[in-house]
């Protein structure tokens, strides 16, 4: 590879990504009898469920380069981009690294769902690090993004009054109001009705052209094929591929219908 | 041309090492602590919003509203005023008990939902943390905030019991600012400290009320100081009298009331309370912000 002239913007070295649950114990395993045992013999509690969900990810992203993260559910896409931006931490391994602060545009962003739409705009726009006279410039630009407008005013609503298509669009649009050195997105294209998601699909190619890297999580062929050049493939938290999009696919393709 | 990338042991250091030729950053990197605060007081305006927030979210749904800010800290006063006041008599010859009950019962009961609110701060915002990038310490901090300004409106209803009871206003006053200030310090670094502990050890959470509960006995809140004195001796005496909140509760009766007896003098009261809230407040906020990176592991 000519990694001479190109610029890398994310490189993951080894990376091992683990996540602890508690709370989640098979039936008996917590009884109280377990418990002292478990006290006694000085073993881990099994209420801490541990779950290796990325095993060892290397790869090097490049500027200007667009990159679809493909696997069935579960396989670890989510969690490599949330390691990405810094929200998990690496467990083993030489770790990730990253020009800037890579930034997460996903649909799970939790706003309050007993405040107003426009007051979650505002906190969420604060939450990224915009200044106060920032947020007044792009609040209404925001919500005339969303849509939530259109039937009625919705936006001085509380949340939990939405569709969950409008909470949806609502937090898609908050997260696109920013520009981001490397962009992470998450399932975001797959939000809202057929209008919206040409829409938001407008968006993402704009950021793409002020963002140095995009990685896109997806199940939608589709949207990684018009998006991007080059996928990697996860399954059971390891890489399988790596390379351009239309090798990996068929690739990816010929591993489920099998 | 897809080439399968499974991780080499030996592909590990070159990738690293083209990390650091490029100048990226690692991520999940813990910054340094005056690095961190810069950043966290970049987020001021996110902290005010958020507490903001929290108090719309939770009065929202109520039909009075605001007015509960008033209405809590009067019923829990008189609950207390009836049973230690009325049914069990614990005066023990203070002249103007009421007053000096509720100063105890506000002033403790800052600090408990401080910690009560500061201990799920982290564990019931994993969603928020897991999807933005902010300091954490915003969290804990904003539940200060809340909490802090119900505790305005505790000692509006305070400063009315106080009046109605028959103390004069005197130049003393002035003394409850430093006071609240000194308390509110020491509880932002108890909430980060607790706020840490539970997102790592979640088992603290079901013991918080009882350790909340000893602490409050401890801390003279339904019985007149001097019962201390009368009944322990020596280190045991010296150690109920160090308790940061029996102080931060002294001090406040102090500053509003006439004739009450103190364990110690004053002077030393504010002495050992500038040494907690230091004490507290500092090693809360080093304490959080080691944990800074951990803490959407969950």
């Amino acid at each position: 590879m000519a990694d001479i002239e190109r610029e890398p913007t994310v490189i993951a070295d080894n990376a091992h990504i683990v996540y602890r649950i508690y709370g989640s114990v098979a039936p008996g395993a917590n009884s109280p009898l377990a418990s002292l045992k478990r006290i006694v013999t000085g073993k881990k509690s099994a209420a801490v469920r541990e779950v290796h969900a990325v095993k060892g990810a290397s790869f090097v992203a490049y500027k200007g380069e667009a990159i679809g993260l493909i696997g069935s559910n579960g396989s670890g896409k989510s969690t490599l981009l949330r390691a990405i931006a810094g929200l998990l931490p690496v467990e083993r391994g030489g770790g990730i690294f990253a020009a800037g602060q890579p930034s997460l545009l996903g649909v799970n962003a939790a706003l309050m769902n007993d405040l107003s739409g426009e007051r979650n705009v505002e906190l969420g726009c604060l939450a990224m690090g915009m200044s106060p006279d920032e947020v007044k410039e792009q609040a209404p630009g925001i919500i005339d993004f969303s849509g939530i407008n259109e039937r009625g005013d919705f936006s001085s609503l509380p949340m939990k009054t939405y569709s969950s298509g409008m909470a949806a669009r609502l937090r898609f649009s908050i997260a696109a109001a920013k520009k981001h050195d490397v962009l992470l997105i998450d399932e975001a294209l797959a939000t809202g009705d057929a209008k919206f998601r040409k829409r938001s699909e407008q968006r993402v190619r704009d950021l793409r052209k002020d963002a140095g890297t995009v990685f896109l999580v997806s199940h939608s062929e589709q949207s990684i094929r018009d998006t991007c050049e080059r996928s990697i493939w996860l399954e059971s938290g390891a890489i399988r591929a790596d390379g351009p999009t239309d090798d990996v696919l068929k690739e990816y393709e010929s591993f489920v219908n099998k | 041309m897809a080439q399968t990338a499974v991780a080499e042991s030996d592909t590990g250091p070159s990738l690293t090492e083209l990390a650091r030729r490029h100048g990226l950053t690692k991520a999940g990197r813990l910054p340094s602590l005056p690095e961190y605060t810069r950043y966290l007081w970049s987020y001021r305006h996110f902290i005010a919003a958020f507490a903001n927030a929290k108090v719309s979210a939770s009065l929202g749904s109520t039909r009075l509203g605001v007015i509960w800010q008033l209405l809590t800290p009067l019923i829990n006063a008189g609950v207390y005023y009836v049973i230690f006041g009325v049914l069990i008599n614990t005066k023990q010859g203070v002249d103007n008990f009421i007053a000096y009950l509720c100063a105890g019962v506000f002033i403790f009961g800052f600090t408990q939902s401080v910690v009560q609110a500061g201990s799920q701060s982290i564990t019931s915002n994993m969603a928020l943390i897991r999807a933005l990038h902010f300091p954490r310490a915003s969290l804990p901090i904003a539940v200060t905030l809340v909490e802090v300004r119900n505790m305005i409106a505790s000692m509006i209803v305070l400063v009315a019991i106080v009046l109605l009871t028959g103390e004069p206003i005197t130049v003393e006053w002035l003394l409850v600012l430093p006071a609240l200030l000194l308390q509110a310090v020491f509880n932002t670094g108890l909430a980060l400290f607790v706020s840490r502990l539970v997102s790592k050890v979640t088992d603290i959470r079901q013991l918080i009320p009882y350790l909340m509960r000893i602490w409050m006995y401890g801390s003279a809140v339904l019985y007149p100081v001097t019962f201390f004195a009368e009944r322990l001796h020596g280190w045991q005496l010296t150690l109920i009298e160090a308790n940061p909140m029996l102080i931060f509760i002294e001090l406040m009766r102090h500053a509003l009331m006439e004739n009450v007896e103190l364990a110690q003098p004053a002077g030393l009261l504010w002495i050992q309370a500038i040494v907690w809230t230091v004490l507290v407040g500092l090693g809360g906020y080093v304490y959080f912000w080691r944990g800074e990176k951990g803490y959407g592991r969950g």
